[in-house]
């Protein structure tokens, strides 16, 4: 066990491009950190330079206090699960689970103690003589956590583990990350681009993007308060619907009515700002309270595009007047949010919002209804460098 | 009858009809080659009279008078020195071929393959006079060149294929289970390299061992000339009785060590062995 440090770490690859640019990230002894990023972001490349599989091209990166950088992955004494599990095919289970043992030299009683150990927890003991093309997608998943658990190693590394299993498998695999993680209390660094893995699992969580560190956090951290338009619109699920706004003598104008800037925002002077808010932050405005609607909050009517009903929620799709809301940041999201929302026919001029209503509302499609915004929970941020008003550091 | 039952059926006549045809010259020729010489004309399948003397006139004389001792060396050293030397060289370019971007990559490819294609005949008279001004003809290396050329665009392009299909990732899990790069290599991609080195090195052998075209053509004494050559200066046991018996005989020898070859063989060369190391 041992407490894993990035100090600057870079990567730049030979034909130039920059992977990770000088990342800082302290991982203490036995947290889970998540690693979380849209494709190409550099999480992965990352988790590689912890390995060793990739070297490092400018920096320091230390595991329990010592400088790694030279060394090669098997000095480094850490696990690492890959993607497509990487077992290997001609060894059954057992000798998968017991390989890293083997070239340690250890002896093979206490190999096969270990591996009957390991098997124990992750329920393999009867596949234990069985090769990995006769295991289901779940089972070698498990075999290739128990490859790295027998190790009892400084620092596990998981590279998407969950990502080639179907949804269902995911929901129950990654319960049992959870699990395993609390039960063996190592260091786990734990790299995803599932925002719903990296809120449920990790301690921690960091957010990269384009190779720079966005913000690291607890959960609740990135959700309540993010820095930037980025962390804003990738945490969460349906993401923060966002809206061109102005603040102007000291008030802060939305597309969908006016209230006083306040707090809000910040030190910010009049100019433009990107809104944001949650979906759960709209409620229909028949359900909510007089008292509720009186002492904050902004009453406005839309018209419905669409509803959708999960039965424990109901969403409600409408549109806003807006020019867009430009930034690169928030372009990076555009293809993670169209497969997430669906919000594929945004019409020119037009901004839609997700708002997340309670599932006795009878919002029709097609109709016009008073909804109710939670303008307490408005996120503000500024359109030229995408940070949060609010998190001024 | 159901479906299943009736395709059963098909499947095995078909099946059937293929081996008979490709079975029953080689019978044919066991039966000859069992013959006393009085009888090889008697048109029967089954022998009536068995006898072993074509194959002892074959090793009749010891190494020196014996019309096959030595081109059978000479088949076995060529055809093994031929299939080593293409696999060591082919598993180096086609381990690049497979796994590094390089300039030129698509160009060698595509220069095997034309090698492939090229019709042998039209280099055996250009060979014929380089090889006697450069003293290779009727040498071991005269033909063995001539082998490697052909066998290794075949070699490369079967470990191409074989090496793609490796998942190299296994390599780095390797090493951080705490393998060396050279563990690595030895311990997981080895074996799982093995089954298409083997095929490869069964083709290019068979290729060496077969070849009649160089082995007639630029050879022209026991001291090189390979079996499927020497078969054709076989004489009968005087200048009236024709020498059937003992190329049948020869014939049966030759084909003995490609199917100890093949079955010795056929276990490693297993495909799917590669089959669920990663997702599946």
């Amino acid at each position: 066990m041992a407490e894993i440090v990035l100090d600057a770490v870079s990567k730049v690859f030979p034909d130039g491009f920059e992977a990770v640019k000088e990342m800082n990230l302290d991982i203490a002894d036995g947290e889970f950190m998540i690693l979380v990023g849209p494709s190409g972001c550099g999480k992965s490349t990352a988790l590689r330079m912890i390995a060793g599989l990739e070297d490092i091209s400018e920096g320091e990166l230390k595991i329990g206090g010592d400088v790694v950088n030279d060394k090669a992955p098997k000095d480094r004494d850490i696990a690492m699960v890959f993607q497509n599990y990487a077992l290997y095919p001609h060894m059954t289970v057992r000798e998968n689970m017991g390989f890293a043992l083997k070239l340690a030299g250890v002896d093979k009683g206490e190999i096969n103690e270990k591996v009957e150990e390991a098997a124990e927890t992750l329920d393999l003991t009867q596949h234990l003589d069985r090769r990995p093309v006769n295991l289901s997608g779940g089972q070698r998943q498990r075999v290739a956590m128990g490859r790295a658990i027998v190790r009892d190693p400084k620092a596990f590394l998981m590279d998407e583990p969950l990502s080639n299993l179907d949804a269902k498998l995911r929901v129950q695999m990654r319960t049992e990350v959870a699990r395993l993680q609390t039960q063996l209390e190592t260091t786990m660094v734990y790299v995803t681009h599932d925002q719903t893995e990296a809120m449920t699992l990790g301690d921690r969580v960091a957010v990269m993007r384009a190779g720079a560190l966005q913000q690291v956090g607890t959960p609740a951290e990135l959700y309540d308060t993010p820095k930037n338009l980025f962390v804003a619109g990738f945490i969460g699920s349906p993401a923060m619907n966002f809206m061109p706004a102005e603040i102007a003598s000291g008030k802060l104008v939305l597309p969908i009515g006016e209230i006083d800037a306040g707090e809000l925002a910040g030190g910010h002077g009049d100019g433009k700002v990107v809104a944001g808010l949650r979906p759960e932050n709209f409620e229909d405005a028949s359900i909510v309270g007089d008292d509720l609607k009186r002492e904050r909050g902004l009453v406005f009517e839309a018209e419905i595009d669409l509803v959708e009903s999960l039965g424990s929620d109901l969403y409600a799709y409408f549109h806003v007047k807006s020019e867009g809301v430009q930034s690169d940041q928030l372009a990076d999201l555009v293809e993670d949010r169209l497969d997430e929302t669906g919000a594929a026919n945004i019409r020119e001029g037009e901004e839609q919002v997700v708002a997340r209503l309670d599932p006795t509302s009878e919002v029709k499609r097609g109709g016009r209804t008073e909804l109710w915004a939670d303008t307490a929970k408005l996120h503000l941020f500024d359109p030229e460098n995408g940070k949060s008003l609010k998190a001024r550091d | 009858m159901g479906r299943g039952s009736r395709d059963y059926a098909l499947w095995s006549i078909a099946i059937v009809v293929v081996l008979v045809f490709a079975l029953l010259p080689v019978l044919w020729l066991i039966s000859l080659s069992l013959k006393p010489s009085a009888a090889i004309t008697d048109q029967s399948f089954i022998p009536t009279e068995f006898s072993l003397d074509n194959y002892k006139s074959l090793f009749e004389g010891g190494i020196d008078d014996s019309p096959f001792i030595k081109p059978l060396i000479n088949s076995i050293g060529i055809a093994l020195i031929t299939t080593v030397i293409s696999i060591v060289l082919a598993s180096f370019a086609a381990y690049a071929i497979a796994r590094l971007e390089f300039p030129g990559k698509r160009l060698i490819l595509a220069g095997a393959l034309a090698i492939a294609m090229f019709p042998p005949i039209s280099t055996v008279g250009p060979l014929f006079d380089m090889w006697r001004t450069l003293g290779l003809y009727d040498t071991w290396p005269g033909l063995i060149i001539p082998y490697l050329t052909f066998s290794l665009p075949l070699a490369i392009y079967v470990l191409v294929a074989f090496f793609r299909e490796i998942p190299w990732d296994l390599e780095q899990a390797a090493q951080v289970d705490g393998a060396t790069p050279f563990q690595a290599f030895t311990k997981v991609i080895v074996p799982l390299a093995a089954p298409g080195v083997f095929t490869a090195a069964i083709l290019v052998f068979i290729f060496a061992w077969n070849d009649f075209l160089f082995a007639i053509s630029l050879t022209s004494s026991d001291a090189s000339r390979t079996v499927p050559a020497a078969l054709a200066f076989f004489t009968g046991e005087s200048s009236f009785t024709q020498p059937t018996g003992s190329i049948a005989a020869a014939a049966v020898v030759v084909t003995v060590p490609i199917i100890v070859f093949v079955l010795f063989f056929q276990r490693r060369i297993v495909s799917g062995l590669t089959a669920g190391a990663v997702k599946g």
